[in-house]
């Protein structure tokens, strides 16, 4: 037994390694959302295509729905713009767009020449609607279901990856 | 006569320049310290190694507003703080609270710092109880037994 007390730093050596392995493997970019299972944040915003017209949080209750934050300035956003125009073509759900921090001639320039894959867009200029759903990096896109509870949240540009295994699965059991 | 009043339209004009830059803070310098020792214990997220306080991002200037409209509506420190939480999650605190799953955070360095006293203790303790010999000389008690000779006339 005596003998065996060398081993005690290699152990410790193994343990202080796997530590920071699992390190290495966290994204640090990656802050878990704690609207997650809580209900989304109220909101009344104009249109970002009709000012007169505002969509609010009770609008949307009874509908499985995703919302997507994204501005014209954001070069990521572009990125992810073709897969979510493909994505709403499945139409598997109403798919809203918080158009953050922008300027309404900019938005609707940028719709009309990548292509709109929202069934609307709100108009949240001063970023306070953002704010409420902890929105630090733009895109972002979220789940929320019937009741108004948020059920997932994507921070950075969707993948085709991220879509077929986190949010198609999410809305058919949510649809389901 | 015309230099002083050039002297004094240049100070009018700093002044102007400065009181522009400064806008915010003027209208009230004790709710804006207040804004700013609260921020300066929130992570901006974006840049995340800077505190709201400190940083030039959108997002941290979007918040310093949203905290300096809650302390001019009387929201207490304490609400502040709960608001970004509920937005943001614990990790906008520079000090996360205790809680289970944070308890190694806040006690592991104490654990490690004493697990590495004792372990020290234990050595010196269990060497001071060996017999001399069964150390290696130290190097300026070589006159006492010469152990390489040679070496040392060369």
């Amino acid at each position: 037994m005596k003998r065996l007390w060398f081993l005690v730093p290699l152990v410790v050596l193994g343990v202080l390694v796997l530590f920071l392995g699992a390190g290495l493997k966290l994204d640090p970019r990656e802050v878990p959302s704690p609207l997650i299972g809580k209900p989304a944040p109220g909101f009344a915003l104009a249109r970002l295509d009709d000012a007169a017209q505002t969509i609010k949080r009770e609008d949307m209750l009874g509908k499985v729905w995703m919302l997507n934050v994204w501005a014209s300035w954001c070069v990521a956003c572009r990125e992810e713009h073709p897969l979510l125009v493909e994505f709403s073509h499945k139409k598997l759900l109403p798919v809203y767009g918080l158009n953050y921090k922008d300027q309404r001639p900019d938005g609707m320039a940028w719709l009309s020449q990548f292509g709109n894959p929202y069934d609307a867009s709100l108009f949240d200029s001063d970023g306070r609607v953002g704010i409420d759903f902890g929105v630090y990096g733009v895109p972002e896109t979220f789940i929320i279901d019937r009741d108004g509870v948020v059920r997932m949240k994507h921070i950075g540009p969707l993948t085709p990856e991220v879509i077929q295994t986190e949010i198609e699965p999410m809305v058919r059991k949510l649809n389901g | 006569m015309k230099r002083l009043f050039l002297a004094c339209a240049l100070s009018i004009l700093a002044a102007l320049a400065s009181a522009k830059e400064a806008a915010p803070a003027a209208d009230d310098p004790v709710l804006e310290s207040r804004m700013l020792s609260i921020a300066s214990e929130l992570r901006c997220l974006v840049c995340q190694n800077q505190t709201i306080a400190d940083s030039h991002a959108d997002l941290a200037q979007d918040l310093r507003r949203q905290v300096r409209e809650m302390l001019q509506r009387g929201d207490t420190d304490r609400q502040i703080i709960d608001f970004m939480t509920a937005r943001y999650g614990d990790f906008v605190l520079y000090r996360p609270p205790l809680k289970a799953t944070t308890a190694f955070l806040w006690f592991g360095p104490g654990l490690l710092l004493v697990g590495g006293l004792v372990g020290l203790v234990w050595v010196l303790r269990k060497r001071s109880r060996m017999s001399a010999d069964r150390f290696d000389p130290d190097e300026d008690e070589g006159n006492a037994i010469p152990a390489e000779p040679d070496a040392r006339s060369t």
